[in-house]
């Protein structure tokens, strides 16, 4: 029946249309959504592990007691105590881990830092206004860093 | 004739529904099985930090920190964490003056004497690490997201540079990496905290203003802290449930 062909044949085109759109559209998507997109989350879970690549700069305050522990115990009765070794000597994960030299910190530049008067630190912590205090002389002349408490 | 359409119609759709589930099952033999850093199990954990402003001596090691661990370029000055100096005036309690010369890494200078009297405080920032964060509501890719343990990370590879994320940031925490034009941010030294180290700004802060917290630990501090300290987060009006976590923050801070 070629008459009732025809009434049906342009929702068939249609029908191929989409068939042919939507098989673009799923070829598409697996070729172009990487394979690891959306296993966890709306996310590729390969970021994760990108993310966590970047190999440590601060090798982290265990590391640095493992090898001196005379210097823990220094500072062990003093107000230094709580400040980690990396607060004051700088990223060390090449020394920790490759054995790289160490540049002992400029006293000079160093103590001011966190030690230099000004008004929005709080009451509570110590500080002086270094050139009034000493006349410009480097704290560690009269201050052991490692334990600054004189006397 | 009629024969012929059905036999058609029963071909094609067969062929729609093989194509169909074929590319899916491709899509899970692609994909292969999720990879897992060895003793540490995503779900198991909850990062937040907590940051105490009374014991903020703003003295930017964690600015400098920061940037030797993450490698976040020196200039222009971009940043991953930064502290802001607040002074208010008495007489102006509405409007607070807010400084951060290079975002707080060679320090702040002190202040002109002749504003003693005024109130003054440091407030260190970062990526607040919203749990319901809008930069990955606003990704059009999927390039920013929040992973299981509660970290908003950036997906360098995949990330367009469209820079949305930025504008959607209530707390201005992102910028667009010059090298690589793609989004960079706190990603809370992910690479540390998931091998059991804190990340570079905690370690080298002086005061201990600032810890690493895991909410999901019972034995972690946090939990105590949050319980004995009157805490804050930035913006609450935003809803974006940010697990920054801020002690003695005063109502002027944004």
């Amino acid at each position: 029946m070629p008459s009732r062909w025809r009434d049906y044949e342009h929702l068939l085109r249609m029908a191929g249309l989409f068939a042919v759109g939507t098989t673009v559209f799923l070829i598409a998507q697996a070729v172009l959504v990487p394979a690891d997109f959306g296993q966890v989350g709306h996310y590729r879970t390969g970021a994760l592990d990108a993310n966590r690549a970047r190999p440590p700069a601060f090798a982290g305050q265990a590391a640095c007691v493992d090898c001196h522990p005379d210097v823990v115990e220094a500072r062990a009765a003093n107000q230094h105590k709580g400040v980690r070794c990396e607060a004051c000597h700088g990223p060390l994960a090449k020394h920790a881990f490759e054995g790289a030299k160490v540049v002992r910190p400029d006293a000079a530049t160093l103590c001011v830092k966190c030690h230099g008067a000004n008004p929005a630190r709080p009451a509570w912590f110590p500080q002086v206004n270094a050139a009034e205090h000493s006349g410009g002389e480097v704290c560690t002349t009269c201050h052991a860093a490692h334990a600054p408490r004189i006397g | 004739m009629d024969q012929n359409r059905r036999d058609f119609l029963i071909a094609g759709g067969r062929l729609l529904v093989l194509t169909a589930s074929a590319a899916a099952a491709w899509e899970y033999v692609l994909a292969g099985t999720p990879e897992q850093a060895p003793g540490y199990q995503t779900s198991a954990h909850w990062w937040a930090m907590s940051i105490d402003i009374e014991k903020c001596i703003g003295c930017g090691n964690c600015v400098r920190a920061c940037k030797a661990e993450n490698d976040v370029p020196l200039e222009p000055y971009y940043f991953r964490t930064w502290v802001e100096r607040y002074r208010i005036d008495p007489a102006d309690l509405e409007h607070p003056h807010v400084d951060s010369p290079n975002g707080g890494y060679d320090g702040f200078p002190a202040v002109d004497p002749k504003e003693a009297g005024w109130k003054s405080f440091f407030v260190p920032k970062l990526c607040n690490h919203c749990a319901e964060s809008p930069c990955v509501q606003v990704c059009p890719v999927g390039a920013t997201f929040r992973s299981e343990d509660g970290v908003v990370l950036v997906d360098k590879d995949y990330c367009l540079g469209c820079r949305y994320c930025i504008q959607a940031c209530p707390y201005g925490c992102r910028f667009l990496d010059p090298r690589t034009h793609t989004a960079e941010k706190c990603s809370l030294c992910y690479h540390r905290i998931t091998k059991g180290l804190t990340t570079a700004c905690c370690e080298t802060c002086p005061t201990s203003a600032r810890t690493l917290a895991d909410l999901k630990d019972p034995k972690d501090p946090i939990h105590e802290f949050l319980r004995t300290h009157k805490v804050q987060v930035l913006k609450p009006q935003m809803a974006t449930h940010s697990k920054v976590y801020y002690n003695g923050l005063d109502v002027t801070v944004r």
